[in-house]
């Protein structure tokens, strides 16, 4: 489905990104881990094409990103609160990408209304602006956006951040039946090790640009990724010494 | 002060809070991309400067040539009242008390009340307070040069010092006020206008209790204290509202009124460009700065009155293009200068929605021609001043409709800076750059001096007709003058994108 071939991205001169080759099938859930800089939204903003690639490219669907725009009617993501416009209410801006998306409000209504226990009542109804909401809410409500128009790829970037436990409990089995029941690619990236072992089938680390594990989820994985990122503070640690 | 041990000396701080402050200015990235801004807004206070300057050196030689009977000095002081006012409404729209970004310094051991001394004291040493000084002493000195004693010129001059500083006071606590209340400018103009109606109405004069009060002070300098007393009582009640909003549950507290939805399905005829529509009006109704844009266009719909009122215009027929333009182009120009700026805070979410570019630009471009349109029919009661002007008015709307959206779109392809939403308009320079004045030229120069030339090479009738002709020709191509444009957005994205995630 996602084909990332001899993709790189330097900012003068500097790479910041340089993945030879990336294949993603259609319904896998896949996470991406990594330190800060090791290139995730760099990764996720090029399969958006918020950024034009140095290098290569990626195609979803045989279609080059960077180069047509057919990609966007089964494309959705929520990368950060600028995919949020402040000034709407949740409900206004629900409706909003819903027509962008073909929706009429009754669809965007049928929908959102499957995720009452996400919102926890603090998100419909409640006669406030986007950016009067808490970090939290506005990411719940980014993220239900995102789910608008039955995409066939989803990219959440962070997704677990600023959430409280119960809804990222919620939100874990919300991604899951996605990939598991409706066939959708879900592309995350986490800090949070444990979430993204829950949450994917498979996990690719990065650092400082580069694939350098790209694993199967099974029962030692967490173990498996944790040893890994412990070594990394060992190493520098001693570096420092 | 035994306990206080860990905490540094007030003087140590203050100046820590100065280079904090000059590093704020001079490393932001808007100080260094605006050198061209900076150097305008110098430009200006130095004419500002110049002008009191001229009035301080003046006015007293002047005063004495103009009423020869008088005493200047007492004439001077009668209109103290009305400097008072005008500084206060001045003040209030165009001053903000000099917040600096307390919130990382709120968990650190420096004393609350420093911090709000120093926020205080700075707004002391503002050019509203240093600009009256540029009248003032050279008023002084040519009292004292002029045979007035030199007691009198000093009291004088301190008194008037006190006062600035007063008026200074008094607009942040009518500020505070208003910003409470959500009353935004209610309450000055009620003050203002009161104290003004009292005045004028004869009901209590302030000009000549004001005006032999600062007499008395200045003959008898120990009643200083009398508006010194008055500077510390304003000066302590705004140490107590800062100190009381110094928290960080202020900033915490749960903002947001209950929002009125409005229903905006009028826009549905316009078909698919209808969410774009709702989007831009609700920018436009729910923002600070577009708020106080929306309310500016009373300003472009009354600015002919300036000229139309003067005979000396009304002989100027190529004034009637350019106050056409003006007037009915006016939310037209400041609306459509910052596309796409408006929505860069969300800028990425557009990019990557499956939107039509050129439908997201032509919910603008018809929202640009509806203020044309609405502009042009009110300004319809200008015909009073003379049919000629209502013709030049028309032309001069069809002009705006067929070129000059489509201009100020091109434009707007070259924007790159980003807009916050939350400020207000007057006096905002963010997201303006070398584009915003360009752009102008074209706008406004060259349909003012095609018509002006026209009409003095041909006549009237033909300068008209040029107008209506070239803003024809624009709207019949409509069509590929938005592809050319459309080519320019999709050709700048990703800089777009960029620009609009950098601060300033």
């Amino acid at each position: 489905m996602i084909n990332t071939k001899e993709l790189s991205k330097a900012y003068k001169g500097t790479t910041v990104l340089n993945i030879n080759t990336l294949d993603i099938p259609k319904g896998q859930s896949f996470g991406l881990v990594g330190n800060n800089g090791a290139g995730k939204t760099t990764y996720f903003s090029l399969l958006l094409d918020l950024i034009k690639p140095t290098t290569g490219n990626i195609t979803t669907n045989d279609i080059i990103v960077d180069k047509s725009e057919d990609w966007k009617p089964f494309t959705s993501s929520f990368i950060d609160e600028s995919f949020l416009i402040g000034y709407l209410t949740p409900e206004e801006y629900f409706y909003f990408i819903g027509d962008l998306r073909g929706q009429n409000k009754a669809d965007v209504d049928a929908l959102t209304a499957q995720f009452e226990d996400f919102f926890n009542g603090e998100i419909i109804g409640k006669k406030k602006y986007l950016r009067d909401l808490s970090k939290g809410n506005q990411k719940k409500a980014g993220i239900v956006a995102a789910l608008i128009g039955n995409p066939e790829v989803i990219i959440l970037d962070e997704p677990f951040a600023n959430l409280d436990p119960t809804t990222q409990i919620r939100l874990k089995q919300i991604l899951k039946d996605l990939a598991e029941k409706q066939g959708v690619t879900v592309l995350v990236s986490s800090h949070d090790l444990m979430h993204v072992t829950d949450v994917c089938e498979r996990i690719v680390v990065l650092e400082k640009g580069e694939v350098i594990k790209d694993l199967e989820t099974n029962p030692t994985t967490l173990k498996e990724l944790e040893a890994h990122f412990a070594s990394g503070a060992i190493a520098t640690s001693e570096e420092e010494e | 002060m035994a306990t206080n041990t860990y905490r540094q000396p007030n003087q140590i701080m203050i100046k820590r809070f100065l280079s904090l402050e000059w590093k704020q200015y001079f490393r932001s990235s808007y100080w260094q991309k605006n050198i061209v801004i900076n150097i305008f807004m110098v430009l200006f206070a130095l004419y500002f400067v110049g002008l009191f300057l001229v009035m301080g050196f003046f006015l007293l030689p002047a005063l004495k040539k103009l009423f020869p009977e008088q005493d200047p000095f007492i004439l001077l002081n009668g209109y103290i009242f009305y400097w008072i006012i005008g500084d206060l409404l001045m003040r209030f729209f165009l001053q903000k008390l000099p917040v600096m970004s307390v919130k990382p310094l709120l968990t650190l051991p420096i004393k609350r009340s420093t911090i709000v001394h120093y926020v205080l004291g700075k707004s002391g040493v503002s050019f509203f307070n240093i600009l009256p000084l540029f009248a003032v002493i050279p008023f002084s000195i040519m009292l004292a040069n002029d045979g007035y004693p030199i007691s009198v010129a000093l009291s004088w001059m301190v008194c008037m010092i006190l006062i600035a500083l007063i008026i200074n006071f008094l607009n942040f606590i009518l500020e505070a006020f208003s910003s409470e209340k959500g009353l935004s400018f209610l309450p000055i103009v009620g003050f203002a206008g009161g104290l003004f109606a009292i005045n004028y109405f004869g009901l209590i004069s302030f000009t000549d209790i004001l005006g032999s009060g600062i007499i008395a002070v200045s003959e008898n300098s120990i009643y200083l204290l009398v508006p010194a007393l008055l500077l510390i009582v304003l000066y302590s009640y705004n140490f107590k509202i800062l100190r009381q909003k110094l928290f960080l549950d202020a900033s915490l507290e749960a903002k947001g009124k209950e929002v009125n939805a409005s229903d905006l399905s009028w826009t549905k005829r316009f078909g698919d460009v209808a969410p774009f529509m709702q989007l831009d009006l609700k920018l436009i109704w729910r923002n600070k700065r577009t708020k106080s844009m929306a309310f500016l266009m009373v300003i472009g719909l009354f600015y002919g009155l300036f000229f139309y009122t003067q005979d000396v215009y009304l002989e100027m027929e190529f004034m009637f293009a350019f106050i056409g333009i003006f007037s009915t182009g006016f939310f037209l120009i400041n609306f459509g200068q910052f596309i796409p700026a408006w929505d860069s805070g969300y800028y990425k979410m557009l990019m990557s929605q499956n939107i039509k570019y050129e439908r997201y630009l032509r919910s603008k471009f018809i929202l640009m021609v509806m203020s044309v349109v609405i502009m042009f029919i009110l300004g319809i009661p200008y015909v009073y001043f003379g049919w000629k002007i209502l013709i030049a008015h028309f032309a001069a709307a069809i002009y705006n409709i067929g070129i000059n959206t489509h201009v100020i779109m091109w434009g707007g392809s070259f924007n790159r800076k980003r807009i916050d939403l939350d400020k207000k308009a007057a006096f905002n320079y963010q997201g303006t750059g070398a584009v915003q004045w360009l752009i102008g030229i074209p706008l406004m120069i060259v349909p003012m001096a095609l018509f002006g030339l026209i009409n003095w090479l041909i006549g009237f009738e033909v300068a008209i007709a040029t107008l209506i002709i070239l803003g024809v020709i624009g709207i019949v191509f409509h069509k590929k003058l938005m592809t050319f444009i459309t080519q320019k957005y999709l050709d700048s994205k990703y800089k777009m994108i960029d620009a609009f995630s950098q601060d300033n």
